[in-house]
């Protein structure tokens, strides 16, 4: 078997390509849109003055953050500093293997149809908590710690619920993989966030909490804890974290999108653009969350998920598994 | 030289000693339990690899995989609540100065 | 070849990860290194056409339970615990008692004659794995979430702060 050295490149060739467009398209454009919404729900103008309407401002601040200088607090572990962001930008764009993007004739375009896939995908989110946890430890810096804890904390507890709702939307389709449970959702009525509602709305809660965003963005809450896990992180570092964090988000946008809403699959428009579309749609909802509502307490967020969301997924897998036997 | 059995059981042999070595020496009791983590792996190890050489017909070896990760997720937990609560009672966590019980 | 080669690409990231865990006086070193450990687990199980397995490894080894034993080195020790020593007085005990188990070990499965079979696993095995779970297991299956729900309630109970 000669063919394996040729696999690996394969598959270093389209990692290259798809976490370029990710890093490009879902972190840049992806900050600019978080920005521009943010201004058109608080009525101002949001980024205006670089490019055509503000269009390069991210790309102004990406140069900006590769220019400045990497300082290191004096007492912080060196290695450990430095690989955290390294693990969290990874496992953030790593998730994004198992995610079809549509379809090319006959086939699908997805880096991996992995059987195994949403499993595959959720181990994924959890390893961000671990650079999360590092970063925040090798700081040495107790806004940091506090703020790696707290994430640890909450992105463990709602891991569950994460968990849960992937089961019963796995159930229902019969299969793990992304690729199978997209197959399984037919016609508009077929879509998943129909048949699967209670799921759907746990997974996006869930969701929202595990990518720390508003109004679960505990472990960086800037007014209480300067800026959490990344406090002590400048320049390209810093850069890492956004890019892992809006990696995540956008990678969990396009599991709701894959999950629920039937993925690239729709009439008349190509399917690449069925699924950016869907994509766009929960991005869009997370930023709105985001701009609209306040931050809630630890303890409020740990009741929701451990007193709330973990029963209801448990009765709604129940419920499934009674609906798919009987 | 074709990759078989032999060779998943040696590595599981020195995951388990590199465990042992650990649970015999250190002082920190969460140091002792991922001594204990990484002995189960081995332990894992050899459960997946046997099923796939010498019984490949059933997956009962991936079932007891699955069945040693969901206890050693037990016994980390209480493990750990246990060391939680030994060091908010004697302010340590080191096994050889919980000595309590031993007069 | 192939195979072999991820194999022993595999083995040094597992041994050398896991020499760190066992041998690193930083605790918090210690842990950050299973997670290459189990990862390097992760692969072997991949290799063996575990795939089921190896997603769980994931998830709850190096997502989990890595997670759990950060958070209490953090909550306990102020820290890294440099400050402390380490390893008690048994070292050159339990390099010993290590080194000749893993010997004996060694030396047993090498000269064993093991009763290979040559047939394949099913192509995909989750849904075996849950089918086995579900007819053969199933006293197993529920044994199991007994000891879960005990260990849920027993580690609340154990780590509740006293009112």
């Amino acid at each position: 078997m000669v063919s394996w050295p040729l696999e690996i490149l394969k598959a270093i060739g389209l990692a290259a390509v798809i976490f370029t467009f990710l890093a490009v398209v879902a972190a840049m454009f992806g900050v600019l849109l978080e920005r521009k919404i943010g201004g058109w729900i608080q009525s101002r103008l949001g980024p205006k003055h670089v490019g055509p309407q503000g269009l390069f401002q991210t790309l102004a601040d990406t140069l900006k953050l590769l220019q400045k200088e990497h300082i290191q607090p004096r007492a912080a572990d060196r290695a450990i500093f430095n690989a955290a962001p390294l693990i969290v930008a990874v496992a953030g764009l790593m998730s994004w293997v198992v995610i079809p993007f549509g379809t090319l004739g006959e086939r699908v375009l997805v880096v991996r149809d992995l059987n195994i896939g949403i499993v595959f995908f959720a181990g994924m989110a959890s390893m961000t908590v671990i650079g999360i946890l590092a970063g925040g430890w090798s700081s040495n810096n107790k806004y940091s710690l506090l703020g790696g804890l707290r994430s640890a904390s909450q992105m463990v507890s709602y891991e569950l619920p994460l968990g849960m709702a992937l089961v019963a939307v796995a159930m229902e389709a019969g299969t793990l993989s992304t690729v199978g449970i997209v197959r399984a959702q037919d016609g508009w009525f077929g879509s998943f966030v129909f048949r699967q509602f209670p799921a759907f709305v746990i997974f996006l809660i869930a969701a929202t909490a595990e990518v720390n965003r508003v109004p679960f963005d505990l472990p960086e809450a800037e007014s209480e804890l300067v800026a959490g896990y990344f406090s002590e992180y400048t320049g390209m570092r810093f850069a890492l974290f956004q890019l892992g964090e809006y990696g995540e988000m956008f990678a969990m946008a396009a599991m709701t999108a894959t999950l629920f809403f039937g993925g690239w699959k729709g009439p008349i428009l190509p399917p690449l653009v069925w699924f950016l579309l869907k994509m766009y749609v929960v991005v869009f909802f997370l930023m709105w969350v985001r701009w609209t509502y306040p931050r809630y307490r630890l303890d409020q967020l740990l009741n929701l998920s451990w007193k709330v969301l973990l029963p209801a997924g448990l009765v709604w897998i129940l419920i499934t598994g009674y609906r798919i036997t009987f | 030289m074709q990759l078989g059995l032999v060779h998943f059981l040696i590595l599981s042999a020195l995951l388990f000693c590199l465990g042992l070595y650990a649970v015999l020496t250190r002082r920190n009791a969460v140091a002792i339990l991922m001594g204990i983590e990484l002995m189960l792996n081995a332990a894992n190890i050899n459960l997946v690899a046997f099923n796939k050489y010498v019984a490949p017909a059933a997956l009962n070896g991936h079932v007891f995989a699955l069945i040693v990760i969901t206890l050693a997720a037990c016994e980390a937990g209480v493990g750990l609540a246990l060391v939680l609560s030994a060091y908010r009672n004697l302010e340590t966590v080191h096994v050889d100065e919980i000595n309590v019980m031993k007069w | 070849m192939g195979q072999l080669a991820a194999f022993i690409v595999l083995s040094i990231v597992t041994l050398a990860a896991a020499v760190v865990v066992v041998g690193s006086g930083n605790i918090v070193r210690s842990a950050l290194s299973l997670i290459p450990t189990f990862l390097g687990i992760t692969g072997i199980y991949i290799l063996l056409q575990a795939e089921f397995v190896a997603g769980i490894q994931v998830l709850i080894y190096a997502g989990a339970i890595t997670v759990l034993i950060l958070f209490v080195i953090m909550l306990t020790e102020h820290g890294s615990g440099v400050r402390f020593r380490q390893v008690n007085e048994q070292v050159p005990l339990g390099m010993i008692v290590a080194g000749a188990l893993a010997a004996f070990l060694i030396a047993t499965f090498v000269t064993t004659a093991w009763p290979t079979s040559s047939g394949a696993l099913p192509q995909y095995t989750a849904s075996g794995v849950g089918t086995t779970f579900m007819t053969n297991m199933v006293l197993v299956f529920e044994a199991t979430s007994l000891v879960l729900l005990v260990a849920l309630i027993g580690a609340i109970v154990i780590a509740r702060r006293e009112r």
